[in-house]
């Protein structure tokens, strides 16, 4: 269900924790999964859990605690904006109504032709450079204005 | 302003070079010294306590609970399998210090890290980084692997019996994972769920064995402790308050970002470093450490130095030293808005009171900023917080609560305006 | 442990270091209010309900989870503690539906029972409440998850009890929301639990749903009649009918636990199918009649038979009054004929065993168990509850090494297993004897010596077992209901006695069903009488069931599910002269029988099981009996009486029990355990040339009650036989997975549905037994044939 590469990331992160701990690589697992497949099915949840030795409903309790998995398909670019009390002192709000308008739609939306889904995020340890997002939970962008927006929204296919 | 000399700056000093998380850079100023000759020379842990209590290094992830004292809580001849756990999930509104940490100085933490094990009698070593800062992450992924290969980790360091081995796990969005035992939990492969204490990590922690907890500055600070004695750093900040700290300046200010400053500096000079409140607004109010401290008015702020003591006796927490400032255009029910929906989102769920009174909070300040709030809604709000204070497993029940009560103390007025007025005094 | 002083309300007490205020509190008898914590559960507190006053600390502690210390002062009722218990209260209730009326739980609530003392008049919650998505948990547990508060107990019960972790509570704060992984339903045989561990109406008994309100029911003691536990269960009855069954607290044998089987079994009791006259069967037409008809009728017809052409055979479901007066009633005539054990196949310990075969030790010794080998068992399904008090021990770091002809998930860690064909059960057995006494150095005990040359089975895996267990404190060895079935069943049974021995282990037999021990201690066997007194020998039921006799006493048997060859079974019994059926239901004894009398279920007689352990259980009928049912054992004493035999003249089932048992059953019975046997002669046996067969008795075949029960049987476990097999097998068949295969034994050939298990050996074909569906294919163990289709 998932590539060789991912699988080797996997055994890579396994291999972090002692021999009877396994599911201590759930989180990496997970992410590593999402990264692949865009969103965490059910199925790969399952899957992922298989891997790890560990009940599938376990596997799932943590898919779902987290806020950076998605356990329901998104868009091909998820960009998720700190609205939280700092970043909103310094124009997160402002920033998030930018992007609103641009695609069209609102957080937890997804644009019909499935390039953008917009979530608000919580902090992100990174009030300094307010206000910022990210794009696939993994690519920060920072001082972000009108501008700069556009741009990022331009170069994701 | 390196390792090698007592400065100001411990933690930030290597921001001003070209390749700061290289581990040239670390090395060539004296990075890895404290811990070859703690290793080599094998330096009694107890000295190395001796001197972090000599140091009043308090713990920099929120508490300030003294770490010479928490790191003597540890059994450390205990014979079976112990860890060392540094707590980079940043997640605390307001702070982004540990970030820079990893980014521009990661093998200070390595080398704190690593000394800290061969104090505690922990070969293995995790770090938890926070999960929004994937890059971040990946930077210290490959600080790990620098030093793996200098030998700086691993198996027989420096030719001696120690062996450390450290790795990086990686957080997925969850603030509760700051809090410890939520961590070691979510290092385990579960829901970040924090567990009842006792019994503490140090006596049962990661997987059940006995666990240090420390935040990413305070091991940070070790080695250049363990350099230049505890005394030096001591005399970084003030009693009981030693070294200097790295705050993080948010909000508004002309030049938000981390600023390391002696423990004990006025906070004005920190303001003005910040570049001062920006466009020339006037200074309304400050949240000194962190979203889950009690917001202090302008005035009371001005006349506090920034360390534990002072700010505490101001009624709030130095906390992990976020400084959150607000302008005088600030609907200080807006604010406690978004604090009180983050409290709610955040809140793992398990204890009754922080489960269903976060969500009550939120429900009532966010009908009292839509007009539709009610005039025994503030004693209510009170009334609430006050009951999930204290009543719950971790402490991010009192961090969801103090906001709540301290903004209706100090601003009481702008949440009864809009009550009455059903719109914003500002 | 150090003695402490402490306080609680002002009362001195000594406890233990290590206790909580929770366990000080509950031992002096004061009531502190809490959700989450459960003694068998770990500590979650979260629910906060049990908050209180310790004197210096700075905030209300839990009391499930504080720690005593030397000199604390508790209050539970300060106004302090009550200020604590009351908030958490109010927050619980703000989303918490007040539909109390409609409620299942409403009567027996403990959110309703403490809203009362701690609740507020009225809500300051005046937003809108939160709904939470049903969820579907199958045919057993019905689900209101608004209700949920979230103290996790159902979920900690999976992860600690039933060893899977079924449910789990997904999502974070005010989202969390307990669910399965996928709304199929929960399979634990053990899930039931949850309806009693949740404090409010979250989760409920989907039989019992709307069927009666608490206050309604009447409360009665019984024993359950399923595994040879004996599970002691509160009986629930209105109007005369069992509504429901809940167990009955008893650390020494189910603890607070009862399993699936034995709480919802009781569906079966008023099916249809019940027989509630006694019937005569007239040129092929069943008529009903009045009991003095039907019993003369079945005594005249007695007499013209010779005693030995008689056979009489029960259930080992049936209490010890009715299996003692069964052979009463058979040596009274003259015959020896008397059997229980339908399953069987090797009778040839009878002659060699000095007592009845028993668990080997006291059922709580098995949650503290260092070192085990179990051989031959389907641990989890055969004994539900065992198999918990195993994982226990397994969970205290003990080491479970397991012989066993297929590898179903035991739920917890193994130490080391061996999956052989059942032909070859007791050659692994051998290895690890013969690893064991290498081991310890000592001679290889002949028995096992002579496999040697067969098996090659002194492998790793082997010395993996012995190395076990040789280890550890408390060790034991013991055999399950396949070791018990077996044809050489007389060897395993040496052999594991011959590991127990070197190991220094308890040896115990898994006793297979509810009175297994009852049965033997009151002589319903042919080869002694009660308490093993001599008797008229007789055949056994494998003899019995063999053929040539004339005519045959059933007691609840059903000839084609409750014995080890069916189609022979059926043969025999079909081609008797004269068949008396004594049952609660009619069943497939209509085609074959020729009378029918009805006879009690356990809930409509008074009796006594007797356990694995051998702990002598009484019970009272619960419920009148339905219709024309009599007590058996009343209805055998009348046939006595009519039989002309002396001694049957009881005047209640005390009388019976103390005319069998003695007037100290419990000694008697245990002064005659014993699983030591001597003079086996090795005889090991290489596999056959073609496939076996690897048959169970599903977990709810088990007993005529149990297959009747509606939703038990729309459980998975009960879902239709298929023919499982390894996928190297299926390919060399020719056979695809999920395809059909034609499978043949003695019987008819039998098309079913093809699963792959490559966990099974690769010569076997896994088909259970026991089923409507496969009863006509043939013996539980020997050669079975397949083919495409
Ligand atoms: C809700 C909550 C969130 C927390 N978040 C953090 C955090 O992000 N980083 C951190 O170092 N400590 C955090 N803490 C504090 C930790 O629990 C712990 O006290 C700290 O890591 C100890 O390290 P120190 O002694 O070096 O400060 C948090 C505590 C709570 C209750
Ligand atoms: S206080 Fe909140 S976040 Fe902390 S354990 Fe309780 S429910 Fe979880
Ligand atoms: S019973 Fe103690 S917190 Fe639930």
């Amino acid at each position: 269900m998932l590539s060789q590469e991912s699988l080797n990331q996997i055994a890579l992160e396994v291999a972090k924790y002692p021999a009877e701990q396994k599911q201590s690589a759930v989180m990496a697992a997970l992410r590593i999964a999402q990264s692949e497949k865009g969103w965490l099915s059910r199925e790969l949840v399952e899957y992922v859990a298989g891997v790890l030795d560990m009940p599938a409903i376990a596997a799932y309790e943590v898919a779902t605690f987290y806020n950076m998995y998605d356990t329901g398909s998104v868009g091909r670019h998820k960009i998720t904006v700190c609205t939280n009390l700092p970043c909103a002192l310094m124009g997160a709000n402002e920033i998030a109504e930018h992007l609103k308008t641009r695609l069209g739609i609102g957080f937890g939306e997804t644009t019909e032709d499935g390039r953008f889904t917009l979530k608000e995020g919580e902090c992100m340890g990174a009030c300094g450079d307010a206000p910022m997002c990210l794009h696939n939970n993994h690519v920060m962008h920072v001082k972000l204005t009108p501008a700069t927006i556009d741009a990022l929204l331009e170069s994701l296919e | 302003m390196t390792l090698a000399l007592p400065s100001v700056k411990v933690c930030s000093w290597t921001q001003d070079f070209d390749a700061p998380a290289s581990l040239a850079t670390y090395v060539a100023h004296g990075g890895y010294q404290a811990l070859r000759r703690v290793i080599t020379e094998k330096i009694p842990g107890d000295d190395i306590i001796a001197q972090l209590k000599l140091s009043a290094l308090r713990g920099r992830g929120g508490a300030g609970f003294p770490t010479g004292l928490k790191w003597s809580f540890m059994p450390r001849a205990f014979p079976g399998d112990k860890y060392i756990v540094c707590n980079s999930d940043e997640g605390e509104p307001g702070t982004f210090k540990d970030r820079d940490i990893l980014r521009y100085n990661p093998h200070q933490l390595i080398e704190g890290m690593a000394i800290a094990g061969y104090v505690l009698g922990a070969k293995v070593g995790y770090n938890y980084i926070h999960g929004e800062i994937f890059e971040i992450y990946q930077i210290f992924e490959r600080a790990l692997n620098e030093a793996r290969e200098a030998g700086y980790l691993g198996d027989n360091l420096f030719g001696t019996d120690f062996s450390f081995q450290l790795h990086a796990h990686h957080g997925y969005g969850a603030y509760i994972c700051g809090e410890e035992t939520a961590l070691l939990e979510s290092i385990e492969g579960k829901k970040g769920q924090p567990r009842f204490k006792p019994p503490f990590p140090a006596s049962f922690g990661l997987y059940g064995k006995p666990t240090t907890i420390n935040n990413t500055e305070t091991l940070a600070s070790v080695p250049w402790i363990v350099q230049h004695g505890g005394q030096a750093f001591l005399e970084l900040g003030k009693p009981n308050n030693g070294g200097p700290k790295l705050f993080s300046v948010s909000g508004h200010v002309n030049k938000p970002g981390n600023y390391e400053v002696r423990l004990g500096t006025p906070f004005s000079e920190l303001l003005e470093m910040a570049g001062g409140v920006r466009n020339g607004h006037r200074l309304k109010a400050v949240i000194p450490g962190g979203s889950s401290a009690p917001v202090l008015p302008a005035g009371i702020m001005m006349d506090c130095t920034m360390d534990f003591d002072s700010i505490a006796k101001a009624g709030s927490m130095l906390g992990s030293g976020a400084v959150i400032v607000m302008d005088e255009t600030v609907c200080m029910v807006r604010a406690l808005e978004r604090l009180a929906y983050f409290y709610f989102e955040e809140s793992c769920g398990q204890c009754t009171p922080c489960r269903e009174g976060t969500g009550w909070m939120y429900r009532v300040i966010q009908r009292i900023e839509h007009g539709q709030g009610r005039p025994e809604d503030l004693d209510l709000l009170n009334s609430v917080a006050g009951k999930i204070g204290g009543h719950t497993i971790c402490a991010l029940g009192d961090a969801a609560a103090m906001p709540v009560q301290s903004f209706l103390k100090h601003f009481g007025d702008e949440f009864a305006y809009h009550v009455e007025h059903k719109r914003c005094m500002v | 442990m150090a003695t402490l002083n402490i306080e609680i309300d002002g009362k001195p007490l000594q406890v233990e270091s290590g206790d909580t205020i929770m366990d000080a509190a509950n031992q002096a008898g004061i009531p502190i209010p809490h959700f989450c914590y459960h003694k068998k559960l770990s500590i979650a507190a979260n629910c906060r309900m049990c908050l209180v006053q310790v004197e210096k600390a700075p905030k209300p502690l839990p009391a499930c989870a504080t720690p005593v210390t030397d000199g604390m002062k508790v209050y539970t009722r300060s106004d302090y503690a009550i200020q604590a218990q009351k908030s958490v209260m109010e927050f619980l209730l703000i989303n918490h539906p007040l539909d109390c009326p409609i409620c299942d739980q409403g009567g027996e609530c403990t959110l309703q029972d403490l809203a009362v003392g701690y609740g507020g008049s009225s809500s300051r919650y005046q937003e809108i409440k939160r709904v939470v998505r049903e969820k579907n948990l199958g045919p057993l547990i019905a689900t209101d998850m608004t209700r949920c508060i979230h103290c996790s107990r159902c979920v900690r019960f999976g992860q600690e009890i039933a060893g899977v972790m079924e449910l789990g509570m997904a999502g974070r704060g005010e989202h969390t929301e307990v669910m399965p992984f996928l709304e199929t339903q929960v399979a634990s045989e053990l899930s039931g639990n949850v309806i009693d561990l949740c404090p409010v109406g979250a989760l409920t008994s989907k039989p019992f749903r709307y069927s009666a309100r608490t206050w309604e029911l009447s409360r009665r003691p019984s024993i359950s009649p399923h595994d040879s536990l004996g599970s002691n269960i509160e009986v629930h009855v209105k109007d005369n009918k069992v509504m429901r069954v809940l167990p009955r607290e008893n650390e020494d044998v189910n603890e607070c636990w009862l399993s699936d089987r034995d709480r919802f079994s009781y569906e079966g009791l008023n099916t249809a199918e019940r027989l509630t006259w006694p019937m005569i069967k007239q040129n092929g037409q069943w008529i009903e009649t009045d009991w003095q008809s039907a019993l003369q009728f079945v005594a005249d017809r007695l007499k013209t038979f010779a005693p030995e052409d008689i056979g009489a055979l029960s259930t080992p479901y049936r209490t010890a009054e009715e299996l003692f007066l069964l052979q009463k009633l058979m040596r009274g005539m003259g015959s020896g004929n008397v059997d229980h054990r339908l399953r069987h196949s090797d009778f040839s310990l009878d002659a060699l065993a000095t007592g009845s075969f028993w668990l080997g030790m006291p059922v709580t010794y098995m949650s503290r168990l260092n070192r085990m080998l179990v051989v031959g068992s389907n641990l989890r399904k055969d004994h539900p509850l065992m198999a918990h008090r195993i994982r226990e021990s397994v969970r205290w770091y003990g080491e479970l090494n397991l012989i066993n002809a297929h590898e179903d998930e035991f739920l917890g860690k193994v130490n080391a297993k061996r999956i052989v064909p059942p032909s070859q059960l007791a050659a692994a057995l051998a290895g690890v004897c013969i690893a064991l006494a290498e081991l310890k150095k000592q001679p290889v005990p002949p028995v096992a010596a002579a496999y040697r040359a067969h098996g090659g089975l002194v492998d790793d895996i082997a010395r993996r077992m012995a190395a076990s267990l040789a280890g550890g404190e408390t060790r034991a060895v013991f055999l399950g209901n396949m070791a018990q079935h077996h044809p050489t069943s007389a060897q395993i049974h040496a052999l594991a006695q011959e590991v127990a021995q070197l190991a220094g282990a308890s040896f115990g037999v898994l006793g297979e069903a509810a009175n297994s021990v009852g049965a033997m201690a009151v002589g319903a066997v042919p080869h002694h009488g009660p308490l093993r007194s001599a008797a008229i020998q007789g055949r056994n039921a494998a003899e019995m069931l063999a053929g040539s006799l004339k005519a045959y006493l059933l007691l609840a048997v059903e000839a084609e599910l409750d014995t080890h060859d069916p189609v022979t079974a059926l043969k025999s019994i079909e081609g008797a002269e004269f068949v008396v059926v004594m049952s609660p239901y009619k069943g497939k004894s209509l085609d074959y029988a020729d009378v029918l009398l009805p006879i009690a279920p356990w809930t409509e007689t008074s009796g006594t099981f007797i356990n694995t352990e051998g702990r002598v259980q009484g019970f009272s009928a619960v419920v009148r009996p339905l219709g024309e049912t009599r007590p058996a054992w009343k209805v055998l004493r009348v046939l006595g009486n009519l039989l002309g035999l002396a001694g049957f003249d009881h005047n209640d089932s005390k009388d019976v029990l103390r005319d069998a048992l003695g007037d100290t059953p419990t000694g008697n019975v245990q002064a005659y355990l014993c699983n030591e046997i001597s003079g086996v002669a090795a005889a090991p046996a290489a596999p056959g040339p073609g496939l076996e067969r690897v048959a169970e008795v599903p977990i709810y075949q088990t007993d005529a009650v149990v297959r009747r029960s509606p939703s038990l049987q729309r459980t998975l476990d009960a879902a239709l036989p298929v023919a499982r097999m390894h996928s190297q097998l299926i390919a060399r068949l020719g056979l695809t997975e999920n395809g059909r295969v034609s499978v043949r034994q003695t019987g008819s050939a039998l098309t079913l549905k093809v699963e792959r298990d490559d966990h099974l050996p690769d010569n076997c074909i896994r088909v259970p037994c026991g089923h409507p569906l496969t009863a006509h294919l043939g013996p539980m163990f020997g050669p079975i044939t397949a083919e495409p289709v």
